[in-house]
C-alpha cells in the first residue's frame, strides 16, 4: 500500500517535471529560432541593446503597436508602404537617416520567434558556465595519456616477465647439467641487423617519400592573422551564417574574404568583446576582443564614439594572410562545390566553427581530391522532385537506376575523376 | 586519275625530294646536342665537367626550392566591396571598339577589374556580333609596355631634342595656353576620321578650330565620285547579304576593304548553302595580285591595277548592252563578259565594288551598280557610313598652309602622315614651321616624335565615347577599367582649352541624355551598347554627268607596260595600327601565311625570269632552293626616287607583271619592340596622281643577289600528301554528284566496319582494337563550314586571347615552334600540271580535333593526355614529362610544343634565356612583363616550358556554362557554351554544341548538310568530334573523277600506315614518295 501510494506520487512528481520541461523546451525553441532569424536578417542593422544603424529592439514590445506581432510584420515585411500612414516609423526614419530594408519573406511566426528571442535576451544574461567545453576536451586527453602509461607499464611487465623467464630457464638449464654455448648479444645477430636494416629502410624510404609529397602542403597552417578574428565566436557563438561574410561562394569560384564594409555592418554596433568566453591564442596568451575590434575600426578608419561621422570609402583594406593554398595549375571553383554540390563547408575546412584563428585541416592534396570525388553523390535527379535538373540528360544513368543497375550517382561516374575537370 | 590538286607549297604541287625527305621529321631542326657523334663527349661542347656543373646546380636549386619556406601568400579583399562585383565572376560592359574611322560594338569581359578578352556585341545588327583580328587583339594594346604615361613636353633642339614630363595636367594646360597666346594664326585640329557625334559637337563649339581629317589609306576617290554621282559627299551602306551576284574590282571587302566585319557577314549569308536546294551567291574578282577576297572568289581573274578602270568600263558597256570594249586579253574579256551577264540576270540582286582610290574609277563603279539597279536594294544610301571622311586635296591644302606659317597651333589625334603620307618628307619639313604642335597620341608614333606637346589619350577601354558608324545607328564607348597611367581624353583637352571646365565624361552625359530625351534612354543605349533606329532603305539620286568625263580620263591614259606594284592592306597590321601589337604580328597572312613582317608577293613568271627560281618545270634544285629554306630571295624595288628591298614570296594565281607589298611595316624604334625593325615602310610607294593618292603604280625590280628569312607558317604541318584532308568541289558537281562523301563514307563502312563474322557493320566499333569511350551526359562537337572561311584570323586571336597561347617571335617561328592552338590551312586548288591557274583557294581552319579514338592518347607514356567523359581529349600539362610522342602521332599536327617558358611561367626566370633554346625575341620579355601579363586569362593555366599544349575546345568557357545551368537547376540550353573561335567568327562558320542534345544546332547542322559533312581523315578511323562542310565554289564545272579520287585517297591513307601491297601504287600516282 505504502509503496503503491510512492510510486503513484513519483509519478505525479514525474508527469509534472515533464510537463514543466516542455514547456520551457517549447519557449526556449521559439528563442533560439527567433535567434537564427535575427542573426541573419537583423543583426546588421540591429543590436538587442544598444542603437545600431536601426534602434535597439530590447523592450519592443513596449513601443508603438509592436506588441501586436501583425502590426509589426505589417511594418518588416512592406516598411515604405507601412510607413507612408504611420508617423511613429516616419519619426524613426528621421532620426536613423534610412528607411528599415524591407524582408517580405519574413512570417508572423519569425516575428514572434525574434521577439522571444529579443526578450531572452534583453533580461540580464547568466554567467555562462566557462570551461564546461575545455574540461571536456581535458578528459579526452587524459584518457589518452592514460591509455599511454598503461600500455608502457604493460610494456615493462612483459619485458621483465622474458627476462625472468629467460633466467629462470639458465638456472633450470645449470641445474639439470645442460651447457649452451655463450650466445651472441642480439644487437651482434646478423639476422636482427639484416632485419633492422630492412626495417630502417623501410621506413626511412617511406618517410622520404612521404615529406616528398608533403612539400608544399600546408596541413595545420595558423598563421598569425593581423586581427584575431575568431570563427568560433562569429560562427559558432553567434551562429552567423558562413554565407553572410563568404556570399560569393554560392556564386564565385573564390569565397572571398569579406570587405571592411561587411564587417562593419554589424560592427559598428558591437563595439566590445564582452559577454562571450575569454579568447586564448595557440600559446595561451588571452586576447582582448574589444582590442581586435579596435584593430578593425583602425582598418575602417571608423570612430565610436562618433559613428554617424563614419566615411565608409576611406577604409583601407585588411590584408590577411591566405591558408588554403591551392597550385596555380588547380582550378577550383567553390560555387560547384557549395550551390551545385550543396557541400557543406566544414567537409573541407573542418569546424571552422570550434576554431579560434583558422588552421588548415584538410591537405589539399591531390588524393585528397579524388578520394572525395570518389566517394561522394552528386546532386542527382533521381525522380522529378529530388536533385538538381543538369542531370537529367544523363539518360543512361537514369535508366540504370530504374532499372536497379545502379543505386546512385558518384561524381566519378559523371567525369569527376577526370585530369581536365581541375587541371585547365 | 584526278588532274584536280590541292596543295599548300611548290614543294608539295611538284613533289620534290626534299620535300619527301621533309615530311618524314616532325620537328625539321637539328637536335641541339651538338658534337655528341663526331667527337666524344670530352671533346663536345658540353663536356664532362659541364655535365658536372648543371647536374650539381640542378640539385642545389632543386633543394633550395624545395627546402625554401612556403612564401607567405596574403589575401587582401576590397576595402568596400562594389554593388554587382562578384570577385571571380567576369562581368561584361558593352563598348565599342574604335580605330581610325573603324567601329566595331564590342563587349569587354572584365575579370575582376581587368578587360581580358574582347566579344562582339550581337545585339549590334550590322555586325551580328561578329569581330576581327584587330578587334581582337585591341584588348592587348592597353597593356602596351610602349604606352606613353604621361603628358610630357620637347626640350632641347635638334639632335638634343628630349621628350620630358609635365607634371600636372593644370601645368600642361598653362603651358599650351601660353604657347596658343602667342602662335599666331589658325588653330588645326588633325585627326583620322571621326564618327563621334559628341567629338564633333565639341569641334564645332571650339572657336576658330579647322578640323582636317585624314586616313593612312585614303577613300578620297570614292567620296568625291559618290559626289560627282550625286550622292554627296558619302559612302553607302553594302549589303552583301542582299546580293546574288557580287562583282569586286579590286577591293579587298573580306580582309580590309572599309567595313571588313560587317561585310563578311552580309557575305556568308549568300555563300552558305541549303542543301535540299543547293543554290549560292556568285562572286567575281577582278585583281592584280592574290587578295584574301579574291581567295574566297568563285571566278577570279587576273588584270593589272593599271586596268581596274577599263575593267570597270568594258563591265558597264556589258551590263548596258553594247558588249566588252578595250580588253584585249580573251581571258579577262570572256570573264567580264560573263560578270555581267550574270550581273543583268540578278539585276537587284546584285553589286559592284571597286578598291580603287581614283575618282573616275569609281564614277563608272556608280555607273555600273545604277545599271544594275544596285541602289536602294544592295547599295543603300538611307544608312550612308562615316567610316572613312579624309579627302585628299584637304590635307594637302593643310600641308600648304603649314608650309607658309600660317597654321598656329596643329593639335593631331589618331593621324600619323609623318609615317603614311606619301610624302612624309613634305609633311616633316612643315612640321617645323607650325608654331605649337600637340600630339594626343597613345604612343610616341612617328607624327607624334615630330611634335612639342605630348598628352595621350585613353585606350578605347579606359574612354567614355561614341560612334556614330552609320546614319541611325549610334554605338557608345564606356570605360572598363580606371586609366592605366597618367592619360586623358582629348576630348577633355579641347574643351579645356576652348574654355569650357566640363571633363569629356560629363560632357558626353549630358550631350547624349540630351540628345536621347532622357537620362533612362541615355542609361539603356549604355547598357546595350548601341541604338540602331532602322532606317528605310535608299536609293539615293544617281545623276549619270560625270560619266563621260569619266569614261574618256579612263581611255585616254596611256597604258602600262612595265611592272606594276600593288599595295595592300593585311587584314592583322592593318594601315600599321596592328603593327605594335604581338598577336597581330604573329597572326600568319591568309595567302602566304606568313608573320613578322612584309615582302613582295610576286608571279610565278616573275620568280622564273627575274630570279631564275623555276616553280613549274625547273630542277629540284631550283625549287628546293627557293621552297625547303625561310631564306627567301631579295628584290630591289624602285618608285621614282624611292627603293626598298623586299624577300619575295612566290604566289599562285598573281597578274604576271604584278608584284605586291603590304602596308603597315617599318614603324618606328620609339613604338616599341614588338614594331621596330619589322617588315619596310612601303608607304613611300603610294602616289599622288590627279585623281588622289594611288595605292598602285609602275615601278621597276631588280634581283638584289642576296637572300631574307621570311617566317612562315604551316608550310612546315603537311599531311603527309592524304589530300583528302581538304574537301572542294563546285556547285555544279554538288548538284550532280551529291553523294560523294556519304559514299565514301558508306565504302568505308563496308571495307573496314563489317564484323569477324561478316553480319553486321559498325565501322566505330569495328574499326578499332580499342574499346569506345562512354559519354552518358554531354558529347561536344563542333562543325566548321568552309563555305563561311575567308582566313581573316579573328578566331585565331581569339585563340590566343582566351587560352593564353604564348607569343614566340619571329626567330621561333622560323624555327617552327609557333604555338597557335588554331590554325587556318590555306590550300591552292589547281590542275597539278599547271598550279599558276588557280581555280580556289580552301581556308580550313584546324584545331585539335578531339578524336574519341585519338592517335596521341594512346602513345603518352605518362597518359597526360587521355579522353573525357564529354567526348574532349584532354591535355594535363603538370602530367606532361614532353616525349612529345603525341605530337609525333597526332595525324592533324595540332600539337605544340613549349621549347621555351614563352609566357613566364616557370620557377626558374633563367629557363628563358639559356643556350639550347636560344635568344628569344625582345618580344618575349615584352609578353612577361608585369603590365602584359594582365591580359592572361586567370582561368586558364599559363603553361611552362617543356609540356605539349593543344586546343582545349575552351574548356573552361564549358565548364562556366555548366556551371550556370547546375547553379540554376537546369539542364544545359543549347548555345550556353560556346567557343572564344565561334565567337569572334563574323560569319558563323564554326557552330558547337551537345551532340547528345537532339535539338541542338550543331546535330541540325550536320543533318541537314550530309552531302557536305565530313571528317578530315576519315579513314584513319580516329573518330573525330570536329566535323567540316566541303568547300563548295559557285562554278559551271563538273569534277567527275572526285569519287574516285576518294577512294583511292582511303586506299592511299591506309597504304601510309600499313605499308601495303604495291597494287595500290596504280590508283595514285599522284604520291609523293616514290
Amino acid at each position: 500500500m505504502m509503496s503503491q501510494k510512492a510510486a503513484l506520487k513519483h509519478l505525479s512528481t514525474l508527469l509534472f517535471s515533464l510537463l514543466i520541461l516542455s514547456v520551457s523546451f517549447s519557449r526556449a525553441q521559439d528563442a533560439a529560432a527567433g535567434k537564427a532569424v535575427f542573426m541573419s536578417k537583423c543583426a546588421s542593422c540591429h543590436n538587442v541593446l544598444k542603437k545600431a544603424t536601426g534602434p535597439a529592439l530590447a523592450g519592443l514590445e513596449e513601443r508603438h503597436k509592436w506588441a501586436d506581432h501583425k502590426e509589426l510584420l505589417a511594418w518588416i515585411n512592406n516598411p515604405a508602404a507601412y510607413m507612408a500612414k504611420d508617423p511613429y516609423t516616419q519619426g524613426l526614419k528621421a532620426e536613423y537617416g534610412s528607411m528599415m530594408t524591407a524582408f517580405p519573406d519574413v512570417t508572423l511566426q519569425d516575428v514572434s520567434n525574434v521577439v522571444a528571442y529579443v526578450n531572452e535576451a534583453a533580461k540580464p544574461a547568466p554567467v555562462p558556465a566557462a570551461g564546461a567545453g575545455d574540461s571536456a576536451q581535458g578528459s579526452d586527453n587524459q584518457n589518452s595519456v592514460l591509455f599511454g602509461v598503461i600500455s608502457l607499464l604493460l610494456g615493462v611487465i612483459a619485458l621483465i616477465l622474458m627476462q625472468v623467464n629467460s633466467n629462470l630457464k639458465k638456472l633450470s638449464d645449470q641445474a639439470e647439467g645442460v651447457t649452451l654455448p655463450e650466445g651472441i648479444p642480439f644487437w651482434r645477430n646478423k639476422t636482427n641487423i639484416a632485419i633492422l636494416s630492412i626495417v630502417f629502410f623501410v621506413f626511412g624510404g617511406y618517410m622520404v617519400a612521404k615529406g616528398a609529397i608533403g612539400l608544399g602542403r600546408q596541413k595545420d597552417y595558423q598563421p598569425v592573422q593581423p586581427i584575431y578574428y575568431s570563427h568560433k565566436v562569429h560562427a559558432g557563438i553567434n551562429q552567423i551564417n558562413c554565407l553572410y561574410c563568404h556570399g560569393s561562394a554560392e556564386q564565385s569560384k573564390h569565397a572571398a574574404i569579406p570587405s571592411v564594409n561587411t564587417c562593419m555592418n554589424c560592427h559598428k554596433a558591437i563595439q566590445a568583446y564582452e559577454k562571450g568566453p575569454k579568447l586564448f591564442d595557440e600559446e595561451g596568451n588571452e586576447i582582448d576582443g574589444t582590442a581586435e575590434i579596435q584593430k578593425l575600426y583602425a582598418y575602417a578608419g571608423f570612430d565610436p564614439n562618433n559613428p554617424n561621422k563614419w566615411d565608409p570609402s576611406m577604409a583601407k583594406p585588411i590584408e590577411w594572410i591566405k591558408i588554403h593554398n591551392l597550385p596555380d595549375h588547380v582550378y577550383f571553383s567553390h560555387a560547384q562545390h557549395v550551390t551545385a554540390g550543396k557541400v557543406q563547408c566544414q567537409s573541407c575546412h573542418g569546424e571552422i566553427q570550434a576554431m579560434g584563428e583558422v588552421k588548415q585541416v584538410s591537405d589539399l592534396s591531390m588524393g585528397w581530391c579524388i578520394n572525395c570525388h570518389r566517394e561522394t553523390k552528386v546532386q542527382f535527379n533521381y525522380d522529378s522532385t529530388k536533385g538538381n535538373k543538369f542531370y537529367s540528360i544523363y539518360e543512361k544513368f537514369h535508366n540504370d537506376i530504374k532499372s536497379g543497375k545502379m543505386d546512385s550517382v558518384t561524381v566519378k561516374d559523371i567525369g569527376g575523376l577526370e585530369c581536365q575537370k581541375c587541371h585547365y | 586519275m584526278s588532274q584536280k590538286k590541292y596543295w599548300q607549297s611548290f614543294g608539295e604541287v611538284n613533289e620534290s625530294e626534299q620535300f619527301a625527305k621533309q615530311q618524314q621529321d616532325e620537328f625539321r631542326e637539328e637536335l641541339p646536342f651538338e658534337g655528341f657523334d663526331d667527337k666524344g663527349l670530352l671533346d663536345a661542347k658540353a663536356p664532362r665537367r659541364d655535365f658536372l656543373k648543371y647536374l650539381g646546380f640542378s640539385t642545389a636549386a632543386a633543394s633550395l626550392a624545395a627546402s625554401c619556406t612556403i612564401p607567405v601568400k596574403k589575401a587582401i579583399p576590397f576595402a568596400n566591396r562594389p554593388e554587382n562585383i562578384i570577385p571571380g565572376v567576369a562581368q561584361y560592359y558593352a563598348t565599342t571598339f574604335v580605330q581610325e574611322g573603324d567601329v566595331v560594338p564590342v563587349l569587354a569581359k572584365v575579370r575582376d577589374g581587368r578587360p581580358i578578352k574582347i566579344e562582339g556585341n550581337d545585339r549590334a545588327a550590322f555586325t551580328g556580333g561578329g569581330t576581327s583580328a584587330r578587334v581582337q587583339a585591341s584588348v592587348l594594346d592597353l597593356y602596351d609596355t610602349h604606352r606613353l604615361r604621361f603628358p610630357q613636353q620637347k626640350v632641347g633642339k635638334g639632335n638634343e631634342a628630349r621628350f620630358e614630363e609635365v607634371p600636372t595636367f593644370e601645368q600642361f594646360d598653362k603651358l599650351v595656353a601660353d604657347a596658343m597666346q602667342n602662335a599666331s594664326g589658325s588653330k588645326v585640329l588633325l585627326t583620322s576620321t571621326l564618327n563621334s557625334p559628341s567629338t564633333q559637337a565639341i569641334i564645332a563649339a571650339y572657336p576658330g578650330l579647322r578640323h582636317v581629317q585624314y586616313d593612312a589609306v585614303s577613300y578620297s576617290g570614292m567620296l568625291l565620285a559618290n559626289e560627282a554621282s550625286g550622292f554627296g559627299r558619302r559612302l553607302p551602306s553594302y549589303d552583301f547579304a542582299a546580293a546574288n551576284v557580287v562583282v569586286s574590282l579590286g577591293a579587298d571587302f573580306l580582309g580590309s576593304w572599309l567595313s571588313p566585319v560587317e561585310f563578311a557577314k552580309g557575305y556568308a549569308v549568300g555563300r552558305k548553302i541549303d542543301e535540299k536546294n543547293p543554290s549560292m551567291s556568285k562572286h567575281y574578282q577582278f585583281e592584280g595580285y592574290l587578295s584574301m577576297t579574291g581567295a574566297s572568289a568563285d571566278e577570279r581573274f587576273v588584270c593589272r591595277p593599271s586596268e581596274t578602270g577599263l575593267v570597270a568600263l568594258a563591265l558597264l558597256s556589258a551590263v548596258s548592252g553594247s558588249g566588252v570594249n578595250g580588253i584585249k586579253e580573251a581571258k579577262l574579256k570572256a570573264g567580264i563578259e560573263k560578270a555581267a551577264a550574270d550581273l543583268l540576270k540578278n539585276k537587284g540582286a546584285s553589286l559592284v565594288v571597286c578598291g580603287s582610290n581614283d575618282k573616275n574609277v569609281q564614277v563608272v563603279v556608280n555607273a555600273i551598280n545604277n545599271a544594275i539597279g544596285a541602289y536602294g536594294k544592295t547599295i543603300d544610301w538611307g544608312k550612308p557610313v562615316n567610316y572613312r571622311a579624309g579627302i585628299d586635296s584637304e590635307f594637302e591644302q593643310l600641308i600648304v598652309d603649314m608650309q607658309a606659317g600660317t597654321v598656329g597651333a596643329l593639335m593631331i589625334y589618331g593621324a600619323n602622315p609623318a609615317y603614311s603620307y606619301h610624302d612624309a618628307a613634305a609633311f616633316a619639313s612643315a612640321m617645323g614651321k607650325v608654331k605649337l604642335s600637340v600630339s594626343f597620341s597613345e604612343r610616341m608614333d612617328e607624327t607624334t616624335e615630330l611634335c612639342q606637346f605630348v598628352i595621350p589619350s585613353h585606350h578605347y577601354l579606359e574612354s567614355w565615347g561614341d560612334a556614330a558608324p552609320k546614319a541611325g545607328v549610334i554605338s557608345f564607348i564606356q570605360p572598363t577599367i580606371y586609366p592605366l597611367f597618367k592619360t586623358r581624353a582629348f576630348q577633355t583637352s579641347l574643351l579645356k582649352w576652348s574654355g569650357n571646365d566640363t571633363s569629356y565624361e560629363e560632357y558626353f552625359k549630358q550631350y547624349w541624355i540630351k540628345a536621347l530625351g532622357s537620362e533612362t534612354a541615355f542609361n539603356t543605349v549604355l547598357q546595350e551598347g548601341l541604338q540602331d533606329k532602322s532606317l528605310p532603305a535608299a536609293a539615293g539620286s544617281y545623276s549619270s554627268a560625270s560619266l563621260a568625263g569619266a569614261a574618256q580620263a579612263i581611255t585616254a591614259t596611256p597604258a602600262v607596260t612595265g611592272t606594276e606594284i600593288v599595295l595592300y592592306q593585311k587584314a592583322s597590321i592593318g594601315t600599321g595600327v596592328g603593327a605594335t601589337n604581338p598577336w597581330l604580328q604573329e597572326l600568319p597572312d591568309a595567302i602566304s601565311k606568313a608573320t613578322w613582317g612584309n615582302y613582295a608577293l610576286i608571279s610565278m613568271t616573275m620568280a622564273k625570269e627575274l630570279l631564275g627560281v623555276n616553280l613549274l618545270n625547273g630542277t629540284e634544285k631550283e625549287s628546293n632552293n627557293y621552297e625547303y629554306y625561310p631564306q627567301k630571295p631579295v628584290i630591289k624595288i624602285t618608285v621614282g626616287k624611292k627603293e626598298l628591298e623586299l624577300p619575295v614570296l612566290v604566289i599562285p594565281g598573281m597578274q604576271p607583271n604584278t608584284i605586291a607589298v603590304a602596308l603597315g611595316y617599318g614603324r618606328g624604334e620609339k613604338l616599341g619592340r614588338t614594331a621596330a625593325g619589322v617588315g619596310q615602310n612601303a608607304y613611300a610607294f603610294t602616289t599622288r596622281t590627279d585623281n588622289g593618292v594611288a595605292y598602285a603604280t609602275v615601278a621597276t625590280i631588280t634581283d638584289a643577289k642576296r637572300k631574307e628569312k621570311v617566317a612562315q607558317m604551316q608550310i612546315h604541318n603537311t599531311y603527309e600528301d592524304r589530300v583528302e584532308v581538304v574537301r572542294e568541289t563546285t556547285l555544279a558537281t554538288l548538284k550532280k554528284h551529291p553523294s560523294v562523301i556519304p559514299d565514301y563514307r558508306h565504302h568505308l563502312e563496308e571495307t573496314y566496319g563489317k564484323s569477324k563474322d561478316g553480319l553486321t557493320t559498325d565501322f566505330r566499333k569495328e574499326g578499332t582494337l580499342y574499346p569506345t569511350h562512354d559519354q552518358p551526359g554531354i558529347k561536344w562537337g563542333m562543325n566548321i563550314d568552309m563555305n563561311a572561311c575567308y582566313g581573316c584570323g579573328a578566331c585565331v586571336v581569339a585563340c590566343h586571347a582566351e587560352n593564353n597561347v604564348p607569343v614566340v617571335g619571329k626567330s621561333e617561328v622560323l624555327r617552327y615552334h609557333d604555338m597557335h592552338w588554331l590554325r587556318i590551312d590555306r590550300y591552292f586548288v589547281s590542275d597539278a600540271a599547271n598550279p599558276d591557274e588557280l581555280k580556289g583557294v580552301v581556308f580550313q581552319p584546324m584545331m585539335c580535333q578531339h578524336c574519341d579514338n585519338a592517335p596521341c592518347e594512346n602513345v603518352c607514356p605518362v597518359a597526360a593526355t587521355n579522353h573525357s567523359s564529354e567526348g574532349i581529349n584532354q591535355m594535363t600539362y603538370n602530367r606532361c614529362i614532353g616525349t612529345r610522342y603525341c605530337a609525333n602521332n597526332c595525324p592533324y599536327k595540332v600539337r605544340r610544343f613549349n621549347w621555351a617558358d614563352y609566357t613566364g611561367a616557370d620557377s626558374f626566370p633563367n629557363n628563358r634565356d639559356q643556350q639550347l633554346v636560344g635568344k628569344l625575341d625582345p618580344v618575349i620579355e615584352q609578353m612577361n612583363d608585369d603590365l602584359t601579363r594582365m591580359v592572361l586569362n586567370p582561368d586558364v593555366t599559363v603553361r611552362s616550358r617543356g609540356v605539349i599544349e593543344k586546343c582545349s575546345f575552351c574548356f573552361q568557357r564549358l565548364q562556366a556554362a555548366k556551371l550556370e545551368a547546375k547553379k540554376a537547376g537546369r539542364p544545359l540550353q543549347d548555345g550556353e557554351a560556346k567557343t572564344a573561335c565561334q565567337t569572334a567568327c563574323a560569319s558563323n562558320a564554326i557552330v558547337f554544341g551537345n551532340v547528345h542534345d537532339a535539338s541542338s544546332v550543331i546535330n541540325a547542322v550536320r543533318a541537314n548538310n550530309t552531302n557536305r559533312s565530313y571528317y578530315v581523315l576519315e579513314q584513319l578511323h580516329v573518330l573525330p568530334n570536329v566535323s567540316y562542310l566541303a568547300k563548295v565554289r559557285n562554278t559551271d564545272e563538273i569534277i567527275e573523277s572526285d569519287s574516285h579520287h576518294a577512294a583511292a585517297g582511303a586506299d592511299h591513307g591506309t597504304e601510309k600506315s600499313s605499308h601495303a601491297a604495291p597494287a595500290h601504287e596504280a590508283a595514285k600516282p599522284e604520291a609523293a614518295h616514290h
